[in-house]
């Protein structure tokens, strides 16, 4: 629990304790009021000041027909807006399904850009936390954005359900209490890196492999776990790199790595400076041949676009959507979209935006309260609850069950291989052709 | 009193001197250990040379229009990285439609030579209006004032250009002709850099003539000397100062297109650290000063390339690219310490003298 919400309890506490003693000053009054309190409760006048909801962190009270406020914060702009628009589109996708509106209040959905960088994160956040109306959020895109963004969030109150953060250290048990209202539908990327890890030792067989991050905490923890479990199945990590994401001469590095003489170079990173190391690593001496992979971070036609031709024959961990993983309702979302953008989805986290935004609703219908008049109360620290408590929830990316760290995910995991560059034939299953499993 | 003060001084002179020492033992140090621990061939060391001379060719050319004006002006025109971005950003268009068009593997050199050509128009027109209609008015105020208008001018710029053409990155296309490598005198080196390295240091030669050798290049100096009395013996000066900004941006321009033509990514904040990097290289090479511009740009281009192999691997450090710009900056100081006015920034001390 944090410092501020037990804060704000012993300030309830505290007022009630003042209440009580105004009450019991003249005996009779105190007796009164319980007599009135009683009766009001029974009856439930309209003129009833008392909310029939109480919650530590706060309540939103929506009047009769008053819209629900939904917060996104996703990067929707910048070189990285392909991944925000995307997630975006599932969330506005899951809207439409749920026919606009959740016990009769019309959904409102309004959102910040993050930029994919702390900073973003912190302005995006600063910026939903002073907007009391907003019941829940769905955010961030990118881990560093999440690592200062949540807990700002939930200092105000508002629980944030991210599609598309995967850095372990979200989620780990010394997150924390400032993550407490922190859940997320993606997967952690301890299972990313692990799969990427089998496939390059067992399916390419690979021996030597490097890495590169650029100091992210989705990059840098992703690729943390693939070393790990790579080293783990007897293969070499001949050098684990770091970048920054502004850069743009990757040649010095590569140079560097290409005197490891790795079979492979693992870069779990975003879509300017991967597009930069996709390019170059064609270029330099001694990593020209090598074999090039990357993550879902740059899982995206835009991608093809940085990259070039440099990106055919590469490899992608990504999550799995192909229709065997995530049956027919995925082809049905598949068919909305392209109805309404008139385009294929533009990454891969968008199913994960379109089932956090259920959950939310789901879990905002579990807990709302409506009184006589047609109120509804929603309880923030219950809503926070509910969404913690979610199990067995059917989702376009599968069964979630949240556990007691905010993981939700069911983790499908694949790999892909690119055949072609032309972002206009972007089609994950097909091309980027899925490999593994 | 007096000795009091004297104490004092050679206190902190205590600790300059070990601070140069002990960045001096770290760079020996650092360089000892990664040289005897042998992992890296002789062919590397020489690629990193290459990268660090064609990327600090670029630094150098951009740098060039820091030092143009700041030699005339005295004063930093910040917004020089946006003017670079401009140039690079106006002709992807114009390289896009060539390469759609199917006319920039027909004519290579013909498109190339157009491509730069829109770069360095788009790059002189922005910069001068730019000094029409944010620094001309400044002219005498105090120096702070054109400095913080020219802050807010890259601002003014970034956004501008991010309203006219998206926030999104743009793929520059790639040429047939630049693809692979040329070995020259045993060395590999990739055509795109071969290019950009001669391309820049023609354009350098050109600029010093320019400035040596003609009519207007000796009114330039003879501003930058001292601009009243230049103008006394009849020379335009406001007409110097816009040609000076406008050979600087024609240069920033260049810069902005042999970037894009290497890099392939063009959006707008991507004058944003190139900017900052040649302006560092200018204080470097000594500011106000051509050839120290040229000097500086293509050492801080090294020692990026260079440095955090050569000082921090040998250290231990395990990722020392990360450490890049620490290098660079360190590189800085230490430059900065030993000769204050940079490496051959004699002239400027005679001068303010």
């Amino acid at each position: 629990m944090s410092s501020e919400e037990s804060e704000q309890r012993d300030t309830t506490k505290d007022e009630e304790e003042k209440a009580m003693k105004r009450g019991t000053a003249p005996q009779s009054f105190g007796i009164w009021l319980l007599l009135m309190m009683v009766s009001f409760s029974f009856a439930s006048l309209p003129a009833a000041a008392q909310a029939p909801v109480t919650d530590p962190v706060g309540v939103v009270k929506l009047a009769k027909g008053e819209p629900l406020t939904i917060a996104y914060w996703f990067v929707v702009a910048g070189p990285d807006a392909s991944l925000g628009i995307d997630t975006r589109r599932g969330v506005e996708i899951a809207i439409e399904d749920k026919g606009g509106k959740v016990l009769g209040h019309p959904i409102k959905l309004i959102g910040e850009d993050s930029g994919c960088n702390a900073e973003g994160g912190v302005t995006a956040a600063t910026k939903l936390a002073a907007n009391p109306a907003i019941v829940a959020a769905i955010g961030s895109n990118c881990s560093s954005e999440a690592v200062p963004g949540a807990p700002i969030l939930w200092r105000a109150g508002i629980v944030t359900v991210s599609p598309s953060n995967t850095a372990p250290k979200l989620t780990a048990p010394d997150r924390g209490p400032t993550f407490d209202g922190y859940v997320r539908t993606a997967h952690n990327d301890k299972v990313q890196g692990r799969v990427a890890a089998e496939f390059v030792r067992k399916v390419l067989k690979v021996s030597k492999a490097a890495t590169i991050h650029d100091g992210s905490p989705y990059a840098e923890g992703l690729a943390g776990v693939f070393a790990e479990t790579f080293k783990k199945l007897g293969g070499t990590i001949t050098s684990q790199e770091a970048i920054a994401p502004t850069d743009t001469d990757m040649r010095p590095v590569l140079t560097k790595i290409g005197a490891g003489k790795p079979a492979l170079i693992y870069y779990p990173i975003f879509i300017a400076a991967g597009g930069h190391v996709t390019r170059q690593a064609k270029e330099v001496a001694g990593v020209g041949k090598v074999k090039l992979m990357g993550a879902d971070g740059m899982f995206s036609p835009d991608f093809m676009k940085a990259a070039g031709d440099a990106a055919v024959g590469m490899y992608h961990s990504s999550p799995d959507l192909s229709p065997e993983a995530l049956g027919p309702a995925y082809k049905t979302f598949v068919d909305k979209h392209q109805k309404k953008y008139g385009e294929k989805p533009l990454s891969a986290f968008h199913p994960h935006a379109y089932d956090a935004a259920l959950m939310v609703f789901a879990a905002i219908e579990k807990v709302a309260k409506k009184d006589a008049a047609g109120n509804t109360y929603i309880g923030r620290k219950a809503l926070r609850d509910a969404l913690y408590a979610t199990k067995g929830f059917k989702g376009l990316t599968g069964t979630l069950t949240c556990d007691k760290y905010g993981d939700c995910a069911d983790p499908k995991i694949a790999v892909y291989q690119t055949e072609s560059a032309d972002p206009a034939k972007w089609e994950p299953g097909k091309n980027p052709r899925k490999i593994y499993p | 009193m007096r000795q009091r003060w004297f104490q004092k001084l050679s206190l902190v002179d205590l600790l300059l001197w070990a601070f140069r020492a002990g960045v001096l033992l770290l760079v020996i140090w650092g360089t000892i250990g990664t040289l005897s621990a042998g992992t890296y061939s002789g062919e590397t060391w020489i690629d990193l040379v290459v990268f660090g001379l064609s990327q600090g060719s670029v630094y150098a050319l951009i740098a060039l229009g820091y030092t143009m004006v700041y030699g005339i002006l005295r004063m930093i025109n910040f917004a020089h990285g946006e003017v670079f971005m401009s140039g690079a950003y106006t002709a992807y268009f114009v390289a896009d439609a060539l390469a759609r068009a199917g006319h920039l593997n027909r004519n290579p050199i013909l498109s190339l030579l157009l491509i730069l050509a829109v770069s360095m128009v788009t790059s002189t027109a922005v910069a001068l209006l730019l000094e029409r209609i944010a620094y001309r008015p400044l002219r005498r105020a105090p120096r702070l004032v054109p400095l913080i208008a020219a802050i807010g001018a890259s601002f003014f710029l970034q956004y501008a250009f991010r309203g006219l053409y998206g926030s999104g990155f743009k793929a520059y296309p790639e040429a047939e002709i630049l693809k692979g490598k040329w070995t020259i005198a045993g060395i590999e080196i990739l055509r795109t850099q071969a290019v950009v390295l001669v391309a820049s240091v023609l354009m350098m030669l050109g600029l010093y003539i320019f400035v040596m050798r003609t009519k207007m290049g000796t009114a330039m100096r003879a501003v930058s000397e001292d601009m009243e009395v230049a103008a006394l013996m009849g020379i335009n000066v406001d007409r110097v100062i816009v040609i000076t900004f406008g050979v600087g941006a024609a240069m920033a321009g260049a810069a902005g297109m042999l970037y894009a033509l290497v890099f392939k990514q063009v959006h707008f904040f991507m004058g944003f650290v190139p900017g900052i990097k040649a302006f560092t290289a200018a204080v470097l090479g000594g500011i106000g000063n051509i050839p120290g511009a040229m000097l500086g740009g293509l050492f801080l281009g090294v020692v990026e390339s260079v440095g955090p192999i050569l000082f921090l691997d040998g250290l231990g450090i395990v990722a020392p690219y990360q450490l890049k710009d620490v290098i660079a900056f360190t590189m800085l100081v230490m430059v900065l310490i030993f000769r204050p006015s940079g490496i051959l920034g004699e002239r400027l001390v005679v001068k303010k003298a």
